[in-house]
């Protein structure tokens, strides 16, 4: 866990007095909404459909239990009783009301969380593995980089007011579960020859209305030139990036326009002007936020424990322990993955309830913390194998134990029409029917690894370019409509879905999913070839035919 | 289910009414023939033709104090003179989600 300074709780508490003042003054009409929009989205409150909606960050996704407390407090609170985790390491409130807001975010920022960085045109929430510091075979401990960007980034008044968000995340993983290549600057933390720690920087890469997977444009800086090297690839951005029009104002945009030779020319000579300035990072500044994250004092544990081995005779527990648990870097422990896709529920969302219990769990299970991932999932990152089923059984009643992580039913979904002021379709309904037709956890398995993202608009919140699956709603004569791409995925291969053919009415959705599902059963050369090596293999041909040639 | 905020010109094919969020809590609100807000759709005030619509739009605009957001939005008159919304966002709108929330689930 990352321990706040006194420069940290000073900053988010003055933050609270501005809001709560802003507030005071829109509601009395003294600010007009153009002049308090601005004010209120560099706070995190949007205007949905029903209500107010209140974004949280989650910074590279990492939560102590106080932390989780207090989210639950707000929900209950201020809002209906529960909150939706998204795909950038936040959480969303989703019927907050204005004149309540500056109280919650005053509760909040007793246990340092806040609202800045998660909208507006700056820099939005730095994001990270959920492994981070536990997974194995990592470079090290990509958060402390992370935080070294969010507080150089945070209210930095150059970034306040790019052309469009943006957004950064970190990986230190051979296996990128941060999703770098579809942010905005991708960072990849690695070693030098010298063994030396730095970054293959990648930009220009993200999805909405027209997606691009992000290009290399360094190949190694230096981690000491890693704020220099940023800072010169928003000033370019900032100097070059399109105003004019909303749709061509992400950095992906200019890079495409430009070419990344030229852009990366054009940031080569900007960075040559600041890298030997007051941007560059000394040691201590590192070792500093380094000492702020402390790791739990390990006990020396068996890799097979009794408890372990006597429960494995338990086919629910190995159900759940094949799909939740995976290997920590410390013998004896593992990372747990909780599953927020019951069957039936709508994806990310966890009650207020779910998350005190949760904390409780964390705090005897997990050493206290508590992991975000960009999957709408949580983790607890330092669980004893030896407490694994009884941490199991206690999330099963509180329905956390769905055994589908990264299996068809572990599906990434936007709000959608039911929520976003921006959607066109219905996304969390469409999760729901997928959820049930495939809840037979034997078939699920059968199936593999296979995700399905879900956007309700062509925003693509839901990140439905790079699901295996992807759906997307659009609106068509009045009616929601889904088109469907396969192929995609969001890894350290990502790559685009393709496009399979003519949308899908709402009702159909899920039998077209479960032909697509058949199709790779029966294409597949064997079990362990999976969906996405079937798609590679054949192209999207054999899955087009099988939906369309009865439609 | 075009977003409201994509649109730019006033064209109206049938009854509408202007509807936009309360401002102190977000509630879905519609303007009524006495220039206030309501959160019952059944106190709207109806609007038939554009010039109507710009009309009560910009009324509805001015009172930026009461609620925010404010846009043109179809409706439907059942046989009963009922005031029913006119595509599914509004019907979204004016009845909430259509899935189970988590504590329902």
């Amino acid at each position: 866990m990352y321990a706040y300074d006194e420069i940290d709780r000073t900053l988010v508490n003055e933050r609270v007095s501005e809001f709560r003042d802003q507030v005071k003054r829109r509601l009395s009409g003294e600010l007009t909404e153009d002049e308090f929009k601005i004010l209120r989205l560099q706070n995190g409150v949007y205007l949905q459909l029903h209500a107010y909606m209140f974004r949280v960050a989650i910074p590279y996704g990492t939560l102590a239990t106080n932390q989780l407390r207090a989210l639950a407090h707000v929900a209950r609170k201020y809002d209906r009783g529960y909150g939706h985790f998204t795909t950038r390491q936040n959480i969303q409130f989703n019927w907050i009301k204005l004149a309540e807001l500056p109280d919650a975010l005053e509760d909040l920022a007793k246990v340092g969380i806040h609202a800045m960085q998660t909208s507006g045109n700056n820099m939005r929430n730095v994001t990270s593995d959920q492994w981070a510091g536990v997974a194995p075979g990592e470079i090290e401990d990509p958060r402390i980089w992370s935080e070294l960007i969010r507080q150089h980034t945070t209210l930095h008044p150059e970034f306040s007011f790019l052309p469009r968000k943006f957004k950064i995340a970190i990986t230190a993983s051979d296996h990128d579960r941060a999703a770098i290549r579809i942010h905005d600057i991708g960072l990849r933390l690695i070693k030098n020859e010298k063994g030396e720690t730095g970054f293959e920087v990648l930009v220009g890469g993200g999805l909405g209305r027209t997606p691009f997977i992000a290009k290399t444009i360094k190949h190694f800086v230096h981690g000491r030139d890693i704020l220099s090297y940023i800072e010169a690839i928003l000033r370019v951005y900032n100097q070059y990036g399109r105003r004019d029009n909303i749709y061509k104002a992400r950095i992906k945009i200019l890079v495409h326009e430009l070419g990344i030779e030229k852009f990366s020319r054009e940031v080569e000579d900007e960075w040559q002007h600041i890298r030997n300035s007051s941007l560059q990072i000394d040691d201590e500044v590192i070792e500093d936020i380094r000492s702020r994250f402390t790791y739990p004092a390990y006990e020396k544990l068996p890799h097979m424990p009794d408890e372990l081995r006597q429960a494995a005779a338990d086919p629910d527990f190995e159900a759940w322990r094949k799909n939740s648990v995976a290997p920590h870097k410390v013998q004896g422990y593992s990372i747990v993955t909780i599953s927020l896709k019951p069957t039936g529920g709508p994806p990310g969302d966890a009650t207020a309830e779910q998350m005190d219990a949760l904390a409780d769990l964390a705090d005897k299970y997990s050493f206290g913390e508590i992991r975000v991932g960009h999957e709408q999932n949580l983790a607890l990152p330092h669980v004893a194998k030896r407490d694994l089923p009884a941490l199991w059984k206690a999330l099963d009643k509180l329905g956390l134990a769905t055994p589908n992580v990264n299996l068809i039913t572990d599906i990434i979904a936007c709000p959608g029409l039911d929520y976003c002021s921006l959607a066109n379709a219905r996304s969390i309904p469409i999760a729901q029917e997928l959820t049930r037709r495939f809840a037979n956890h034997e078939l699920a398995n059968l199936i593999g690894r296979l995700h399905i993202n879900i956007s309700g608009c062509i925003n693509a919140c839901g990140h439905h370019h790079v699901g295996h699956i992807g759906i997307l709603g659009v609106e068509k004569n009045g009616e929601e409509v889904y088109q469907i791409t396969i192929g995609g995925r969001a890894d350290e291969n990502a790559a685009l879905g393709t496009l399979i053919g003519p949308g899908v009415k709402f009702d159909e959705v899920a039998d077209v999913v479960e032909d697509i599902v058949e199709a790779y059963l029966a294409l597949r050369e064997r079990p362990e070839e999976l969906f996405m090596d079937t798609v590679k293999r054949l192209g999207v041909e054999p899955f087009k035919e099988r939906v369309y040639a009865t439609r | 289910m075009t977003s409201p905020l994509e649109q730019k010109k006033i064209k109206i094919a049938g009854p509408s009414v202007v509807t936009a969020n309360r401002t102190w809590d977000g509630i879905v609100v519609y303007r009524t023939a006495a220039k206030g807000w309501s959160a019952e759709l059944s106190e709207a005030a109806i609007v038939r033709n554009s010039d109507e619509a710009r009309a009560l739009l910009a009324e509805s605009i001015a009172d930026d104090v009461g609620a925010i957001g404010p846009y043109i939005a179809p409706v439907q008159i059942g046989e009963d003179g009922k005031i029913l919304p006119g595509n599914l966002r509004e019907q979204i709108r004016r009845t909430g989600v259509t899935i189970g929330q988590p504590a329902q689930v």
